[in-house]
């Protein structure tokens, strides 16, 4: 991973249409502005884990829970 | 065509029918083309299957049965994306993980499949807000009235 170390006010551009600025600095948080065209999605990283693994966990229904639903219906 | 399904085994499908998600979905980012597949047993659930990969398969359920009133606003990307330009142009289907015993089901408001049923193209659109859970209950009580 690349690291840099940048200022209140400072940016880094990424590609030529991506910038991300670090808008200010309290205690340990720190708010990030983000310049990017709109095709080009941004999530929180851990929503997007969290999407990734219940998606797995969707996936990895055994054939046999899916019996559930037809009991399902006769109740 | 045919394809395997995780579910069904051997199953023939129409071209017409897949549905591409250009940008896959989280976790299964391969996997592109998708076919809704209805469930004979329970007309409330569908399986969303992959055409190239029958061991990806999830269930699907139209989320508004269970929570009437989810609303989220789709952003401008999407709907370009998706080729969207009205309200009937949009299919709403929340991913199901199963679990046993069935109550204790959860249903993804976080990141909602989003379909244009006319064009064919999909997407797993997650919601920049806090508002709704990726594993919202799954409620019986609708699920009856649902289905009978």
């Amino acid at each position: 991973m690349l690291v840099l170390t940048r200022k209140k006010n400072e940016s880094i551009q990424i590609g030529k249409d991506i910038e991300i600025k670090v808008i200010g600095i309290e205690g340990d948080q720190v708010k990030i502005g983000i310049q990017a065209p709109k095709s080009v999605e941004i999530f929180r990283k851990e929503i997007y884990v969290d999407i990734e693994k219940q998606n797995s966990e969707a996936a990895n229904v055994s054939r046999d829970i899916l019996e559930l639903l037809k009991s399902q219906e006769k109740s | 065509m045919e394809i395997m399904t995780k579910y069904f085994g051997k199953v023939s499908i129409e071209e017409g029918k897949i549905i591409e998600f250009p940008d896959g979905i989280p976790g299964f980012i391969e996997e592109r083309r998708f076919v809704l597949l209805d469930l004979p047993a329970n007309p409330a659930f569908q399986i969303l299957q992959s055409v190239h990969n029958a061991h990806t398969a999830f269930v699907v359920t139209n989320p508004y049965f269970i929570y009437p009133d989810y609303t989220f606003k789709l952003d401008e990307a999407v709907q370009e994306q998706l080729q969207i330009r009205e309200e009937k142009d949009v299919t709403v289907l929340s991913i199901v993980t199963l679990k046993q015993p069935f109550q204790q089901s959860t249903l993804n408001l976080k990141a909602p499949l989003i379909i244009n049923p006319i064009r064919m193209l999909g997407k797993q659109y997650i919601l920049n807000l806090d508002d709704y859970s990726s594993k919202a209950p799954i409620s019986p009580a609708p699920l009856k009235k649902g289905v009978k």
